[in-house]
């Protein structure tokens, strides 16, 4: 089997000093394939993908991006790597515009930002609408898609989602998932955090179950949805 | 006649000192709530940067009213102004260098960093006085007047003069530019928006590649050019005293508090109501009154709600009275 694209490699670690919160994680995701992260609360999901952008004090195992071991870089120089990250919380300049927003998201780059803003604003046309509105004026969903559409201005190989659909409706929940699958579909692999397991896995190439910051169960999507212990454990029945 | 008197006296003794002071208050106020805006912590030092970017522009005033050199009918201090945020900016960059970079990388609690800025004004204060000293200095030249009391008086033949003194046009012109070019930076550049973006959230904008370095680096840059300017507008419009500036402070930091702290908008605002509350209330509006009132109701005293010695009192009320039901100030800033 090929190297996935990215892959968080038998990773054991914490935040800082503290005690270890992974132990021996692997989560990976492949070119052009969304890869979830599902689990009960306190799994280490979060963590887990906190630990493949560099947040985490990484204590055994690697990080690689595309062959090349990123263990040792910083969160920021991981960005200038091609890695593209979407917070949970406070994930968009609230005081700024919506373009402004894309403008900063692209600071890292020095060429010429209109077509991928362009390209943004094809995938999420509300964004164009309220592009000279405040970020923080807008809704719940609007604001995730200026947060991922923030991400993606940097062009990333790889885009990394944490729970993005916190806190919005089901019907906003359910379109932010059909904006991502497009995102998948320019070709970016995505590997994100989701509270919905049963949604996530439904659109997911690729799924992890964990628990207490251990692989449980691994599987594509769909294996994972037919399996009874994963139902009966996590997707309720 | 009597009410247009009674007009042109509340212009020249409240509106025309009241705007000059406003815009004074509200250069120094934006320095103040840029810093706090863009490295979270109040910054006690700012007076004292005030008075050591105004005593560096009067020692090359000096230096040039010796070699022969004037604006003609305006300041030479305006010409002088440009070093003086230089060397502003250098002590500023130093400073940071030196002192505030350390606890940055401590990732010091705010109130540590007050405590900081707060020796910072000390070693200010000590080095402005040792260079200049504690007294008094006067360094304005050129035309004293645009229009003074008497030739108003003669053009309208009203009974009250209005004078406007060549430095309080000036303070207003110059606030009216700085402040445009500062809306201009922060709205319109890239740098600008990094600050904004930085201020906004810290996180985020480290995730984005901004470089917290660089935008501490030009807020530093541009609060020195906002606190020479300010302290040389007020300098110029009453005089150089080093401890006048640190008592600035007050209300300076009244202003920023009453905008909202971090909000640009908030700082202008801010000063303006601190000045016109501080001017309206310490005047004696017995002159105003004897216009607009009927014989036997006009005012035996000076009708002066305080003594300008407690001038002071105005800002420290406004600002608990702000504190109390509007903590994150008029507009929409951070809270305290």
């Amino acid at each position: 089997m090929s190297e996935p694209f990215l892959i968080g490699d038998s990773m054991t670690g914490g935040y800082g000093k503290g005690p270890d919160i992974l132990h021996d994680c692997t989560i990976a995701v492949n070119r052009g394939e969304i890869a979830v992260i599902v689990g009960p609360n306190g799994a280490g999901k979060s963590t887990a993908m906190k630990a493949v952008f560099g947040m985490l004090n990484v204590r055994g195992g690697s990080v690689r991006l595309d062959g090349e071991d990123i263990t040792k870089l910083s969160p920021q120089d991981r960005v200038v790597q091609g890695m593209g990250f979407v917070p949970q919380n406070q994930n968009i300049f609230t005081s700024l515009t919506v373009e402004e927003n894309l403008e900063m998201g692209a600071f890292i780059r020095t060429d010429d930002i209109r077509q991928t803003m362009e390209q943004i604003y094809h995938l999420f046309p509300i964004l164009r609408d309220k592009r000279n509105q405040a970020a923080g004026e807008l809704s719940g969903g609007q604001r995730q898609q200026v947060a991922v559409g923030r991400a993606l201005m940097t062009q990333p190989k790889v885009l990394m989602l944490d729970e993005p659909t916190a806190g919005v409706s089901p019907i906003v929940m359910d379109e932010l998932f059909d904006r991502i699958i497009e995102v998948a579909r320019t070709g970016i692999p995505i590997l994100m955090v989701e509270q919905n397991a049963r949604q996530a896995l439904e659109i997911a190439d690729k799924g992890y179950v964990l628990v207490q910051g251990r692989n449980a169960f691994t599987g594509t999507g769909k294996e994972l949805l037919a399996d009874p212990e994963v139902r009966k454990s996590f997707l309720g029945g | 006649m009597d009410f247009l008197n009674a007009i042109v006296a509340l212009t020249n003794y409240v509106m025309i000192p009241a705007i000059a002071y406003g815009s004074q208050l509200a250069l120094g106020a934006l320095g103040v709530t840029l810093i706090y805006g863009v490295l979270r912590f109040s910054n006690f030092a700012h007076g004292d940067t005030m008075a050591f970017g105004t005593m560096a522009t009067i020692l090359v005033t000096w230096w040039m009213q010796s070699m022969g050199i004037n604006l003609g009918v305006l300041p030479t201090a305006l010409l002088a102004l440009p070093f003086g945020i230089l060397g502003t900016m250098g002590l500023l960059l130093f400073t940071d260098r030196v002192v505030y970079r350390f606890y940055r990388e401590q990732k010091a609690k705010p109130v540590i960093f007050v405590m900081v800025s707060l020796g910072v004004m000390f070693m200010m204060n000590g080095l402005v006085r040792f260079i200049i000293g504690p007294g008094d200095q006067r360094f304005t030249d050129g035309v004293r007047f645009i229009i003074s009391a008497r030739d108003f008086k003669a053009m309208t033949g009203l009974r009250e003069g209005l004078a406007i003194k060549t430095t309080q046009g000036i303070t207003v012109i110059a606030a009216v530019i700085v402040v445009a070019a500062l809306f201009w930076f922060l709205n319109r550049t890239r740098t600008g928006k990094s600050m904004r973006a930085y201020s906004d959230n810290e996180d985020l904008a480290l995730l984005s590649g901004i470089n917290p370095e660089k935008v501490v680096m030009y807020t530093w840059m541009i609060v020195a050019a906002l606190a020479t300017i300010a302290g040389v507008l007020y300098g110029l419009d009453k005089s150089f005293k080093p401890f006048t500036y640190f008592q600035l402070l007050l209300p300076i930091f009244a202003s920023a508090i009453v905008g909202g702290l971090g909000n640009p908008l908030g700082a202008i605002a801010g000063g303006f109501i601190i000045a016109f509350s501080e001017v309206s209330i310490t005047y004696a509006w017995k002159k105003v009154l004897r216009y607009l009132m009927p014989e036997n109701l006009q005012p035996d005293s000076l009708v002066q709600l305080l003594s300008t010695d407690y001038k002071f009192a105005v800002s420290f009320g406004i600002l608990l009275i702000v504190l109390l039901f509007k903590p994150t100030g008029l507009f929409k800033g951070k809270s305290v």
